[in-house]
């Protein structure tokens, strides 16, 4: 029994990573039909973020709140995948409506791109360049709109756009002269250290549960309720789903399909970013933690199918459920006298990389009986 | 005269090049470029494959690194069992450190160089047919079977890389200090060999698959490319088709893979990593999918890049290769020889001034009056 739950919460822990990675990722996918490769390394950006700002509050003046350093990390991290994200779509995707195929590459090279970025560019002058983009991007949002507007609408568009790049500038500097471990650029991997009431672990009925996971359960499960409430109870969040069922018509009732790409393609990248501050919490970072969860995502999309998060939720507790399951060999530990060629098989992918291969096997067979996934979309467009 | 015949003295220029390039390479190049100029065309063969799914039947396969490494790893363990006949036990040295004493069973085969030269394409033939038709059956496809064929890869790499006691995990089976036909693999003169073989065989290759893909197979091919669900109310059966076509890729994928094992001197696991595997679709589209001549240009002149600009700056591969991506599918969808044989250079000539009169509706008004004349 106890053995059981532990087996059970070690699943779960490994499943709502998972999770919020490949919600974004569903989303999108669902909306634009374009899977996208750069998605790790969004987590990667994210991940990075999180070390960034636990740099930023080891500093003297942020000494005493260091603590809260992983509260701040969270949203920022949001921040910076969403933009890259937004930008992303805006330059690449965009361009490729319509050949998913096309998409798939453009993607993958944007993520060599960004692998190599965060080798070759120090982590400060990222930061800066980050936030020029977020204000560039931002202040026309905020301002009020008669600013861009008429005779002096495109002096005051540069005036903005310099204003930006100077705070980007100004950050790059200032990080860069206070804290000299992301002043220069490397390719080795960063540690993030969970501040002190994130260690050790809650005892409940013999068992230890560690409190980052319990931590990263708790934020999958606000992002999960968070995005079933924006899209099931926001305007916005009605209008993504007008244009996931059927984007022509939707066009023609005056949705803006155009805003709401972006938008969707922005929350789903920023996902990926909290979902990278979860990862940042459980191991090192380096320019390619992204890629060891990335296949996992997209069997989570694949077994999950698509526009249903309920597919998704289920989809990645069940693939984490059984890796962990198959991975750390318990199901020699629960039932301990299995006749010998059973018990011969089971250590033989008792290791987390070969119970990837049997996952896998088993996603395989599964699609036999259930092509579509586990919630197929209804409707008369099944070759679309 | 139409104008694919007009434009046909290019293409034909560019063969007598290709070939003359191939004959006088031995001569000119040194041993190390030589060698190089080699891998590359095994690796064009695997472009073949890559163009003849993708380009002509629209299938994007993220994991041909799975069929490449196989075809390899046959090779390699021809030539491991091979060269080890008078050590402890008759069986590869590598065993030992992990105290294995009795060959696997599998391994058993691969004694016989007859059953080793079949193994190379008919083992990965076999995997693509069975692990396409599971997939195809149930009309999964499009982004579906990519990332499908991208998970198939990774999963292969991870029982490579951690089965130590069969086949050497992560270290890989090297082939460099085996023996064939009594002198080293590696040596120069085995290597000129190699190089010969692996020429001859782009060109047979290439005549394969011009030949699949001309005839009405081909045209089965293109029509699933651009319509299938109509292919299907025309009474075809795609999935068949499919598989059979995945199939013949892995195989070329195979044949690739043993070749360039036997000129790189190693087979790992690192032949299926994901990067890999994505790269090789590179390579088609730079010379332009649906052209064969395009895939093998495309293979062999990326990765002479990649030599050279990775000699030169090896910081700035990454950036690049990330940048030919998204060039190459947003500005250049057919890739080079698509570009020259479609409106690519008329348009280019126009741009800059040099326009010629174009003929396209009148033309298609003489077309139809042809029809309609009896």
């Amino acid at each position: 029994m106890q053995l059981l739950l532990e087996s059970l919460f070690n699943g779960v822990a490994i499943g709502s990573v998972l999770m919020m990675a490949a919600l974004g990722l569903a989303i999108v996918f669902g909306l634009m039909g374009v899977i996208n490769l750069a998605h790790g390394e969004l987590m990667m950006l994210g991940a990075y973020t999180t070390y960034v700002v636990q740099m930023v509050f080891k500093l003297p003046a942020f000494q005493s709140i260091y603590g809260l350093y992983v509260l701040v990390a969270i949203p920022l991290a949001f921040v910076v995948s969403g933009v890259v994200g937004i930008l992303l779509e805006r330059t690449v995707i965009r361009r490729l409506y319509g050949s998913p195929l096309e998409t798939l590459l453009a993607t993958w090279g944007v993520s060599l791109i960004l692998q190599q970025f965060v080798r070759s560019v120090p982590l400060a002058h990222a930061a800066g360049l980050i936030l020029a983009l977020v204000l560039g991007f931002g202040l026309p949002l905020v301002l009020p709109h008669r600013f861009f507007e008429g005779a002096r609408a495109r002096i005051n568009r540069a005036i903005t756009w310099a204003m930006s790049a100077l705070g980007g500038v100004l950050l790059a500097g200032v990080l860069a002269s206070q804290i000299s471990r992301i002043a220069r650029a490397t390719s080795r991997n960063v540690d993030v250290t969970a501040p002190k009431w994130m260690r050790g672990g809650i005892e409940w009925m013999d068992i230890t549960f560690p409190v980052p996971r319990l931590v990263i359960i708790v934020m999958t499960i606000v992002a999960v309720v968070g995005v079933t409430w924006f899209l099931n109870r926001s305007v916005w969040g009605m209008r993504i789903r007008a244009v996931t069922q059927n984007r022509s018509m939707s066009d023609c009732l005056g949705i803006p399909t155009d805003t709401v790409d972006v938008l969707t393609f922005g929350i789903g990248s920023g996902l990926a970013g909290v979902a990278g501050v979860a990862v940042s919490l459980l191991g090192s970072v380096g320019p390619n933690v992204g890629g060891s969860y990335i296949v996992g995502c997209f069997m989570v999309v694949v077994l999950g199918g698509v526009g249903n998060l309920l597919g998704t939720v289920l989809a990645s507790f069940a693939i984490g459920l059984l890796t962990d399951l198959i991975g750390a060999g318990r199901l020699l530990t629960i039932w301990p006298d299995m006749p010998s060629p059973l018990a011969g098989t089971v250590t033989f992918f008792a290791t987390t990389s070969m119970a990837q291969v049997l996952v896998f096997a088993l996603i395989v067979v599964f699609l036999q009986f259930r092509p579509a996934g586990l919630f197929p979309q209804k409707g008369r467009m099944v070759e679309a | 005269m139409n104008a694919f015949q007009q434009r046909r003295w290019p293409l034909v220029i560019l063969w007598v090049l290709i070939i003359a390039a191939i004959v006088a390479a031995p001569s000119v190049l040194p041993v190390f470029r030589l060698n190089l100029l080699g891998r590359f065309l095994a690796l064009a063969i695997v472009a073949l494959g890559i163009d003849l799914i993708w380009g002509f039947t629209g299938l994007l396969s993220l994991g041909q690194g799975i069929f490449f490494a196989l075809g390899g790893y046959a090779a390699a363990m021809y030539l491991q069992l091979n060269s080890s006949g008078d050590l402890l036990n008759g069986i590869p040295e590598f065993f030992t450190l992990y105290g294995v004493d009795r060959l696997p069973a599998f391994w058993q085969p691969f004694h016989s160089p007859w059953f080793t030269l079949v193994a190379i394409w008919l083992i990965p033939g076999l995997l693509a047919g069975l692990l396409g038709n599971l997939v195809f059956r149930n009309r999964v496809k499009g982004v579906y079977f990519s990332i499908l064929t991208q998970a198939a890869l990774l999963v292969f790499f991870n029982f490579f890389n951690g089965q130590q006691k069969l086949i050497n995990g992560t270290n890989g089976l090297k082939t460099d200090v085996t023996q064939l036909f009594g002198q080293m693999v590696g040596s120069a003169e085995m290597q000129r060999g190699f190089f010969w073989v692996t020429a001859v065989m782009v060109i047979l290759m290439w005549l394969l698959v011009r030949w699949v893909v001309r005839g009405r197979f081909g045209d089965v091919l293109i029509a699933i490319r651009d319509d299938e669900p109509r292919l299907r109310f025309a009474g075809y059966n795609p999935t068949l088709f499919k598989t059979l076509v995945f199939a013949i890729a892995g195989s070329l994928a195979g044949i690739g893979g043993a070749l360039y094992t036997v000129q790189s001197g190693i087979v790992s696991p690192q032949f299926m990593t994901v990067p890999f595997s994505i790269e090789m679709v590179i390579w088609v589209a730079v010379g332009g999918r649906g052209t064969l001549v395009g895939a093998i240009l495309g293979a062999v002149a990326i990765n002479y890049a990649k030599s050279l600009v990775s000699e030169a700056l090896p910081q700035s591969w990454l950036f690049i290769q990330g940048g030919l991506f998204i060039l190459v599918v947003t500005a250049l969808p057919e890739g080079v020889i698509g570009w020259f044989r479609g409106e690519g250079p008329r348009n280019l000539m126009s741009r800059l001034g040099f326009s010629r009169p174009i003929g396209t509706y009148p033309q298609l008004e003489v077309d139809g009056n042809d029809e309609v004349q009896p």
